[in-house]
Parts: structure tokens; sequence; C-alpha cells
């Protein structure tokens, strides 16, 4: 079998991966889903033809979007996380004792169904006791809410799919108000190397500076994201990402993670000096 | 069921296509030769675009005079809206306004209509020169709006102007308030005056359920219907309808005195395909735009501040109807003129909506929306309510003047003119017309006295951000009044 999914990164590179085969595709009221199985990367999710997450990396972004708010959060109890329909979000925060509520809001009830089915490595902790499942538009959930949240965790794929709106000045707006005086919202921030993605990228953070009164943007090397480079948003009202970092207590949790530390998470803050110039334009 | 078939069909359309695939070699206009003879333009449009940029030739029918698959996309559009005649207009509802004004009135004959009329029902008087008689309609007192005319207005209207040739009405307005359009052809009609409708915003009356009352099936005898707007064609391009009462022939005649020799297919075929789309599928079309209009309304007044509103306001007089699939939003009482959210909106969150004025921001829901839009235009509105939120202190809403007219809008465009410093133009009569674009409805126009309360609304307006439009001075700093 010579079979290969393909995903366009850019009009003109493509990252291709040998399937071994595909073992669901369906379209949902939203989007197309279909999963693949490879022997690189193990299962696939991809969503209207773009790869959401595989097994074999997975733990890179899931560790990167939530450690790194909740090493510096330490009383994070109430979390809202939005998209991230896979769980994988969800299951790195179960890991916290301290976390007493996960509303998760996700737009499309098929994914959820999938990934519970297909990609139990990532769905495992989506029945925990203090989870809470919402689908729902994200704007729509957020609009209800004010100073209800420690830490909001926007999971959001493409900003030129169907969650447009989660990447908009509206929605961040409305993530400030939902947010407790002390709040965080970490998002995906894409990668900027291409340059239809480096220009997404500078419009939501710009978006982002002007909401919040803390916005920094952190990275990490994903391989099958864009580049294999991919950026987060780390914006807050009170705390700094990397000035009230307290590694110590982190550590004393003692969760094994592969990707995350400590010391990386002081050194993801520090951007190549492209980039750097790139979010300064907009700040 | 036959007739109901025939809407499968789109005649212009199926001509084009049949013409593409013909091949014929071009020794006629366009001299772009589908495109070859300016390669960026084909590129920016669309090599499919370009193509069928044609000239009027036998297989294509010729607008001016129709005879085949024009004259047969007329008659299945008439068909579709349940007129007797339907005309394909490309210049605009403003030509089919103007076409309408000029079939059914003439120099010196009174035309009954409500000052809240677009600019090109004047702009028609100015051109024929017939004597405007003014309804005024009321102003709710709490939205600052202009509403529709009440049925014991046009009465009294009527009986003092017995002579008068026609009767206008907006069916609805641009805010979607209907007048008694039913009860207003009966008194008409009885007085002998033709019925004319301008439903710029009320393709959909045709289509949808449980909306208010279109104007073919009201008895009206003539409509210029915008395709453009609330059915999905392409900009610029309209219908105007006419009942059994008026001739056809003598209408054509009206059209082509304005009207281009060169009508554009790109056009025509919006117009055909439209109509297709709207007779096969209109109902649940619109249901869908209901829905969304409906929703976004609760989700909007749930913000507190803002007041959408509904179907609540008929009070089957000066609002007889409501048309439930537009979005209008009450904004006074966040402290905001309608013109400061619309700037925020396309400023701050890149939402661009139909128009603000001083009181009030329409947003237009149609065919193409989507939930996910209409949601972030609620959180938009809700974000601005919580960020910008002001002082309700000084604002003014009041959105209509009743007009002093001196004389026609016609006499007064061509008089002896002289241009003075704004101020100093007060208790003269102007030449020129003076509206916020949009929506459009003049606040002074031709042959008018200027008042007190017209400038200071002028200076209120410009101040608070609104597109002036109508004088030859752009900033609108100088009028033209007669000598």
């Amino acid at each position: 079998m010579d079979l290969w999914f393909s995903e366009l990164q850019t009009e003109n590179v493509k990252l291709s991966i040998r399937v071994d085969r595909q073992i669901f595709s369906q379209q949902s009221e939203v989007q197309r889903i279909d999963v693949f199985e490879s022997r690189e990367f193990g299962r696939i999710l991809s969503l209207d033809g773009h790869i959401m997450l595989t097994e074999r990396d997975e733990y890179i972004y899931d560790e990167m979007i939530t450690h790194v708010p909740m090493a510096v959060h330490k009383n994070a109890k109430n979390i809202l996380v939005i998209g991230a329909g896979d769980g994988g979000v969800v299951r790195e925060l179960t890991r916290y004792d301290r976390v007493e509520s996960i509303d998760l809001v996700e737009m499309d009830p098929l994914v959820v169904e999938v990934c519970r089915e297909y990609l139990p490595q990532n769905a495992c902790r989506l029945d925990d006791p203090r989870v809470s499942l919402h689908y729902e538009n994200g704007l729509k959930f957020l609009r209800k809410k004010e100073n209800s949240y420690d830490l909001i965790i926007v999971d959001s794929n493409d900003p030129f799919g169907p969650q447009e709106g989660l990447f908009t000045k509206e929605f961040y707006g409305n993530c400030f108000k939902s947010l407790r005086e002390d709040g965080i919202m970490v998002n995906q921030q894409g990668s900027p190397f291409y340059e239809e993605d480096a220009r997404a990228c500078k419009r939501s953070h710009k978006r982002i500076v002007s909401t919040f009164p803390i916005s920094r943007v952190y990275q990490a090397h994903i391989p099958t994201y864009a580049a294999g480079y991919w950026l987060f948003g780390f914006a807050s009202k009170k705390y700094h990402p990397v000035d009230d970092l307290d590694a110590a207590s982190w550590s004393m949790l003692g969760l094994h993670t592969q990707y995350y530390t400590t010391k990386l998470h002081q050194g993801a803050f520090f951007l190549p000096a492209y980039l750097e110039e790139m979010l300064k334009s907009v700040e | 069921m036959e007739e109901r078939n025939n809407q499968n069909r789109a005649p212009i359309y199926e001509a084009l296509e049949e013409f593409r695939d013909a091949r014929v070699v071009p020794f006629d206009v366009p001299g772009h030769k589908r495109g070859r003879g300016n390669r960026e333009l084909a590129e920016f449009l669309g090599e499919r675009c370009v193509s069928i940029d044609v000239n009027s030739m036998k297989p294509l029918d010729n607008l001016c005079h129709p005879i085949s698959v024009i004259r047969e996309a007329e008659i299945l559009a008439a068909e579709a809206f349940g007129s007797a005649n339907a005309f394909f207009m490309v210049g605009g509802t403003t030509s089919a306004v103007q076409s309408m004004v000029l079939s059914a009135c003439k120099r010196g004959d009174k035309i009954i209509l409500p000052r809240n009329v677009h600019r090109s029902v004047i702009n028609a008087l100015v051109l024929n020169g017939a004597i405007p008689v003014y309804v005024n309609p009321e102003v709710d007192q709490r939205l600052g709006i202009s509403l529709g005319m009440r049925f014991s207005q046009v009465k009294e209207a009527i009986e003092q102007n017995p002579d008068a040739a026609c009767v206008l009405v907006n069916n609805p307005t641009y805010y979607g308030i209907c007048s008694d359009l039913k009860g207003i052809v009966k008194l008409a009609h009885d007085a002998g005056m033709l019925v004319l409708a301008d439903e710029a915003h009320g393709t959909h009356f045709y289509f949808g359920k449980g909306l208010p009352i279109s104007a073919m099936r009201s008895g009206a005898d003539m409509s210029s219907v915008s395709m453009h707007k609330s059915g999905g064609s392409l900009t610029q391009s309209s219908f105007l309808l006419t009942g059994e009462n008026v001739h056809p022939g003598h209408v054509r005649q009206v059209i082509n005195l304005t009207q281009t020799t060169s009508g554009s297919y790109l056009l025509m075929s919006s117009l055909d395909i439209s109509r297709r789309n709207l007779a096969l599928h209109g109902k649940e079309i619109f249901e869908q735009v209901k829905f969304l209009a409906e929703y976004a309304r609760g989700e909007i007044n749930e913000i507190g501040g803002y007041y959408a509103f509904g179907k609540e306001i008929v009070d089957k007089e000066a609002i007889y109807d409501f048309d439930p699939t537009k979005l209008s939003v009450h904004t006074l009482d966040i402290g905001l003129a309608g013109i400061e959210v619309y700037d925020l909106l396309r400023d701050e969150y890149d939402i661009q909506i139909e128009f603000g004025d001083l009181g009030n921001i329409l947003a237009y829901i149609s065919i193409g929306d989507r939930i996910q839009e209409v949601e972030r235009l609620v959180s938009a509105l809700g974000e601005i309510e919580r960020n910008f939120r002001k002082s309700k202190a000084g604002m003014l809403s009041q959105e209509y003047i009743p007009p002093d007219v001196v004389v026609s809008p016609q006499e007064a465009f061509y008089a002896k003119k002289e241009s003075l410093p704004r101020r100093e133009t007060l208790h003269r009569i102007s030449s020129e017309f003076v509206m916020c674009y949009p929506p459009g409805i003049p606040i002074l126009a031709p042959g008018e006295r200027i008042t007190q309360e017209i400038l200071d609304y002028i200076a209120y307006a410009k101040e608070k951000g609104c597109s002036l439009t109508g004088p030859e001075d752009e900033d609108i700093d100088n009028l033209n009044v007669l000598k």
C-alpha cells in the first residue's frame, strides 16, 4: 500500500504522512472529520483536511498549553476550555488535584464522540466528575459569564475555519470579562513562519494586546504543525508568565511530563529576533 | 404544477451557457473580447465572469425590446412575484423607482408620498416636474425613527388632493416598518389614483411566510423591488413590477428614456438565477433569515442597554406591520449614537453593518448569513456596551423634520441660485438635497425652506460623523439656495 495523507501548509508546501488505513470519515454539521492510522505518527485526527493532532506528538501541544499557565497561577481551580473536543487538554488539567471544575465548550459533538471512540489516549478523562461538557458556540457561552474563571484555555483550530469567531477582539474581550481579577487566558497562536499564518498570528496578537494588560507569546516545536513551529499566547490580568513562575512548588506536585519542564517554561518565552520584531510591530 | 415547474428554468442563464459553448467569434463590442484584451481584469474577475460580459444579440435578446430569452425571463419573474408584468432593471432600484414615478405622473401632477422616501423618488420629481404632497410620518419618540403613513393621514391627503395622480408607499421603510398598504390601495383606487410601492427592502415579502403583505398581492399598481438586497442578485440589478392597470408598453418606453442600451448580462443573469432560487427555495431561505434575526434580537436585548425592536412595536396605525427579518437596534440608552456604534463595530471589531443613524443601527441579515457571524455581532455589541458605554445626557434622537415645500423640486433644481455659507441660509429656499447616506432619506430637498431645526440637525449629524451627501459642496459648509 502506498497511501499518503497530505496537508497543504501553504499553497506551495505540503506535509505528507504515509497512512496505513482510514479509520473514520464523516461530515458533521460543522466540518469534515477524518481519523487515519499511520506508522510514524499513530492515529491522526483531521478536521476539514487539517491535522488537529497525532498520537505521536499531541503531548507537546497539550502539555505546553496547560502546564505553563497552571505553573504560574497556583490557585487556578475553575477552568474553561474552549475547543479541544479531543480531550487532551482536559486530560492534563485533571492531573491537578486543586482543579475543582472544568467547563469544556466544543461546538461539534461529533468530534468528542469520534475521539472517545478512536483516540482514547486523549479522551480518557472526559468522564472525570469535575468536567462539564457544553456543546455550544464559544462566543455565545462566554457572553453570559462574568468573573467566573481563573484560567481560560482557548484551543481553537483554524483562524479561517468555522472557529474564526475565536480569534476576534470580541472573543478576547469576552474572555477578559469572564476571568477573575487574577485570571489568565492561554490560546494557540498558530505558526509564525509562513506568510499567511504570520498575518493571522499578528492579527490575533494585536487584539489580545489591546485587551489584556499582560500579553506574551511562547513557543514549542510540534512536528506535524505548519513549519513544525508553534506559538501560544499568554494573556493575563495580574501574573507575569516568567516572573511569577514558582518552579519549586510546581515540581513539588510531582507531575511527570514528556515535554514541559519549568526550565523550558522560561526558555519558551525567549523568541527569535524576527518574531520579536513582528510582534512588536503590532503592540 | 406546470407553472411551478417553469420556475426551474432560467432562460437568460441557459442562453448564456449555450452561447459560451458555441464559441462564437466576436467582432462586436465589448472590446475586451471575452477578457482577452484585458488580462488583469480577466484574472481579477475570473474567466467565466468576463466571458459572459457580452453584447445584446439575437440569441441573447435585447433589454430595450425583449422578444426572446429576456422576455421569457420577465414572464417567469412576473409569475414568481404575482404581477402582470416584470421588467429587468440594470440601473439599480433607483432606476426602477424613477421609471415607476415617471410612468405614473407628469409635470404639474401631484403625487402623495411619505417624506421618508429614498432620494431617488424626489430625484424623479426633479426630472418630471410633478409636485410632492407629503404625508408627514410620525416619529417614534423612543426610537427616533420615522414610521409609516397612518391610513387616516392618507385618507385626508387624498380628500384634500382629489386631483393627485398617484400615491407612493414604502413597503417597508429601511427599518422594516409597513403602512396599511391594502387599505391605502383601496382608498387610492376609489379615488382614481395609482399606487406605487418602493419595495427596495421588501423582495422577501413575495416568498417568505409570516411576513408583511407584498405590493402586488395588496393590489398596488407598480413596485420597485431590489433583488440585490434581500434577493441575492448582483448589486445594481432590480425588478420593476406592474399590475393589470398599467400599460406595459408605456412603462417600457419610459424605462428606455433613461436606461442603458447595453444592459449587462452579468446583472441580468444574476436576476434570472436569483428569481429561480427564490421561487424554488425562498420559503425556507427566509424562514432561516427570520430565525437568525429573531435570535439576534433576543440575544442583543439580553445584553442590556440596547433595544432591538421587533413585532411588539406594531400598533396597526403608523406601524401597521413590521418586517421581522430586519435587525435594527436602538443604541441611545448606552450613551452612543447609532453612527458611533456603527464606527466602533467596523474599526474595533471588523464588522461592517448597513448603517447607523443618530439613535439606531441596522444590521442587514440575509440569505448569505450564518449563525457564527451573528454570534460575533452580538458579542461585539456586548463588548461595546461594556467598554464604551457613556452617559445618555445630550444625545439627540429626533430624526424627522416636517418639510415646508415652497416650490416644486424641478423648479428649485433648475432655478437661479447662489451658494451661501450654511449658517447664512436660514429661511432661504434650498435648491439641493441634504441627507445622511445611508439611509438616503432627505433632511432637505430642492424647493424646501431651510429652518433653524434643519441647520441644527445638519451640524449635529456632522459632528457625530454621519456621512452627509447631496450638496455641490461636499463638506456641506455651503448650501445652494434660490436667488
